[in-house]
């Protein structure tokens, strides 16, 4: 009861699953069971993949393109704000064939700014929303959080799971409310922040993972980046089987947005042969996989300028943002 | 846009094979007496690497006299500790040549870089590295207030894992006080060649350790020489149910480590895309030259369809092809010979009525390859379920209740190992008791650790390689 394989494809049996609590809870805990150990052990054998020359540069012009350039510090203001604009567009100034980044991800104060600077360019608006990082306020604060971003131009909501319900069992209040934001976006996209690090089991990922993608989220993302630990490999895998499994389902295809401790091209690369070799071509899309990252950028760029010139130019030849 | 890897070649430049190599005898590589040669070639491109002598009886009555000497003037009655030196040395210098060792590994055996740089190698340090720190503690090691070696042993290792074939067997025989003679198998003598400069660059005592190249008459007349005290075999059942044959009515201790038709059970509560890696690691890892291998599936009917479209999915991703790639999963098989063998038993399942897939893969066009292969619809009556084929070939058959899986798991003339695959610990501990194999893994495949016994059950041999159970062997009690 509750395999995968059981359930049709449906519209309709999807809406079983989340017709009541013990519905929810049945198919939940009904899901594969995930080995630790082995899935440790998956991550790490694909991080022995060796990226080299042509392979090399695709991935770091593809890991740019993926990247949501992030501020979200409570010293932000709206000149560093458009700093980080200007970076988003063009990141490698010396270097007009370097691609933008995906998207900026700010706060909701900050989302007036960015629009400004960003109208027109292609570089998308997120916002983490409903009370970030710990989600810990009322729902109708989360809604209006959400609304007020969306209003002010972000067309990307990076929200936040209710931990606290999900960690106690009340899976059903963790999807309504899910639903109440999504709802809430309207025409913008949602990134439902699983926390994964304070959800303590692979079982409790994936599980996380079906409830975000059942909520309606477009993408699920693994971290807010304030909690240790924030995105790793494994924790990534489980959320790439699961957006595989959700599509070999129903045919929805849902994103994967790792986020927080990805600083280096080399691991960049690790998560985007992670996506190569368990979901395929269709993820490795900036409409499908975002890194959520600060530092990331400039190492990115700093590995760009090395393959073309053959020299590492050093960190002051980066901007800063 | 797909994401294609680059060639990601490690480089050969580490490794320096020599156009012909001599026996290593008395610690020194010295020319055959009676031999013949023979050539020894990359099984991934049909390159000829060196000429390798097939030591003839003569050669081998030199060897064993060599091993003698060393026994009784200076190995065996060296102190442990004393003994253990030399063993840890040994242990280091693999550690510190590991690359050059994985890359020699690679080119004469075939398998891919990354097993040989992240198992094998890794695996033959920590095998001297462990059985160093019993030389000198044998008296509490449970055989006796002071057990004393044997003598001399007479070794025969086989292709697939060579080095750490060669580690299994010589470091508890030394570690115990024993001189070894060991024949490494004749289409991978390279990396025990390079075994015995390391032996010299350790400055271990002459004869201690003595290799001689060959094939199986070499074997015999090695296992048949008289002044041979010990017998140690890893290879097929055929060879050692010949070996225990000749050693019978002898005073001679034997320990034969020989095939498997390993069952890999998959029940309905199993972690499915672990297992799904599993079944990949039980299979084709090494090419599926494992005598452990996981050669059969047994899945749940339930889930057969679920665990059959992951595995295809799994599959498609295998990285076949240059062993020295990097990125390599899955590299050539070691011979012509058991390529022939493979394909033998492969298009008997075919004809026999199973159903036979393969992911598209471009094989290399010089070299033996042979694409990673499974077979659904697969009874206990064929021969693809009962024989071992030693290649990258799974039979998939289907159970329906715990018992059954059993059932089906040791009908099966050898025991060597299984798999148990669910996320429930009491069926762990339940079916493991009921399975007659030497090794059971829960939740995981083809995992070893120096410290812990390897050995089989009914055909798949008897003695056990590994841990404290490992010293025995070695041992007169």
């Amino acid at each position: 009861m509750g395999r995968l394989n059981d359930m049709t494809v449906t519209a309709t049996s999807l809406s079983e699953i989340t017709r009541s609590d013990a519905a929810l809870r049945t198919f939940l805990h009904g899901l594969p069971g995930v080995d630790a150990v082995g899935a440790d052990a998956r991550a790490a054998m694909l991080s022995t993949r060796s990226i080299k020359t042509t392979a090399k540069a695709y991935a770091i012009d593809l890991a740019i393109r993926m990247v949501d350039l992030t501020t979200l510090e409570g010293a932000d203001t709206p000149g560093k704000v458009r700093a980080l604009c200007a970076k988003a567009q063009r990141p490698d100034p010396t270097a007009p064939d370097c691609p933008a980044v995906a998207a900026v991800c700010v706060y909701p104060s900050m989302v007036a700014t960015a629009a400004e600077e960003l109208a027109g360019s292609g570089v998308h608006i997120a916002s983490v929303a409903t009370a970030f990082p710990s989600g810990q306020a009322p729902l109708s604060v989360k809604l209006d959080d959400t609304k007020a971003a969306v209003a002010a131009g972000a067309d990307e909501i990076d929200m936040v799971i209710n931990r606290g319900a999900f960690l106690s069992g009340r899976y059903m209040e963790v999807y309504d409310e899910i639903v109440a934001i999504k709802e809430a976006c309207g025409s913008a996209h949602l990134k439902v922040i699983l926390e994964t690090g304070e959800l303590g089991t692979y079982d409790n990922v994936r599980r996380a993972s079906w409830i975000g993608m059942l909520g309606g989220g477009d993408f699920i993302k693994t971290s807010t980046g304030k909690v240790q630990p924030a995105a790793t490999l494994p924790v990534t895998l489980i959320m790439l089987e699961a957006v595989r499994d959700m599509m070999e389902l129903t045919g929805r295809q849902v994103g994967v947005k790792p986020a927080g401790g990805i600083r280096t091209s080399k691991d960049a690369i690790r998560y985007l042969v992670m996506v190569n070799e368990t979901v395929g071509d269709r993820w490795l899309d900036p409409d499908w996989f975002r890194f959520g990252a600060s530092t990331l950028l400039n190492d990115l760029l700093m590995q760009r300028s090395k393959m073309a010139t053959g020299r590492y130019a050093g960190p002051d030849y980066v901007t800063l943002d | 846009m797909a994401f294609e890897y680059a060639p990601a070649p490690e480089s050969r430049s580490i490794v320096d094979i020599q156009p012909a190599y001599g026996l290593f005898i008395n610690g020194e590589f010295v020319d055959s007496v009676d031999g013949q040669s023979f050539k020894t070639i990359n099984p991934a491109s049909e390159e000829v690497l060196a000429d390798i002598v097939d030591a003839g009886p003569t050669d081998v009555d030199r060897a064993v006299a060599a091993a003698r000497h060393a026994y009784e003037r200076v190995w065996g009655r060296m102190p442990g500790a004393q003994r253990a030196k030399y063993l840890y040395r040994i242990a280091r210098i693999i550690a510190e040549r590991s690359r050059e060792l994985a890359v020699l590994e690679s080119i004469d055996n075939g398998k891919p870089i990354r097993e040989s740089r992240d198992v094998d190698i890794p695996l033959v340090s920590a095998h001297f590295f462990y059985y160093a720190g019993w030389a000198d503690k044998l008296d509490h090691a449970g055989f006796g207030p002071h057990p004393k070696p044997i003598g001399v042993a007479g070794q025969v290792i086989p292709w697939n894992f060579p080095l750490l074939m060669l580690a299994w067997k010589i470091a508890p025989a030394l570690a115990c006080g024993n001189t070894v003679v060991l024949k490494p198998a004749e289409t991978t003598p390279l990396t025990a060649l390079a075994f015995a400069e390391i032996c010299q660059q350790a400055d271990l005592p002459p004869g201690v350790v003595n290799i001689i190249t060959g094939a199986g008459d070499t074997g015999r007349d090695l296992v048949n020489h008289r002044d041979v005290d010990k017998v140690a075999f890893t290879g097929s059942t055929e060879v050692g149910r010949a070996i225990a044959k000749s050693v019978a009515g002898t005073d001679k201790r034997v320990t034969l480590e020989l095939g498997g038709k390993a069952a890999n059970i998959i029940f309905d509560d199993a972690p499915i895309d672990q297992a799904v890696e599993g079944i990949v690691n039980g299979i084709f890892f090494n090419q599926g030259h494992v005598c452990c291998a996981g050669s059969r599936l047994l899945v749940q009917e339930s889930i057969q369809d679920e665990v059959l479209t992951s595995l295809k999915r799994r599959m498609a991703r295998l990285r076949v092809g240059d062993p020295l790639d990097k990125n390599t999963d899955i590299g050539a098989i070691n011979s012509a010979a058991q390529l022939a063998r493979i394909r033998e038993l492969s298009e008997i399942g075919s004809a026999e009525g199973a159903d036979a897939w393969s992911p598209p893969c471009d094989l290399p066009q010089r070299g033996f390859w042979f694409a990673p292969t499974i077979f659904t619809g697969v009874s206990q009556a064929h021969r693809i379920a009962r024989e071992e084929i030693f290649g990258p070939v799974l039979s998939i058959l289907t159970f329906r209740t715990p018992a059954e899986a059993v059932e089906k798991a040791n009908n099966t003339p050898y025991g060597l190992s299984a798999g148990v695959w669910t996320e429930k610990g009491s069926r762990i501990l339940a079916i493991a008791d009921k399975l007659r194999a030497g090794v059971v893994w829960a939740n995981t495949f083809n995992k070893f650790d120096p410290t812990s016994p390897f050995g089989g059950y009914k055909e798949s041999g008897y003695g056990r390689e590994g841990g404290r159970q490992g010293l025995e062997a070695y041992l007169a009690h």
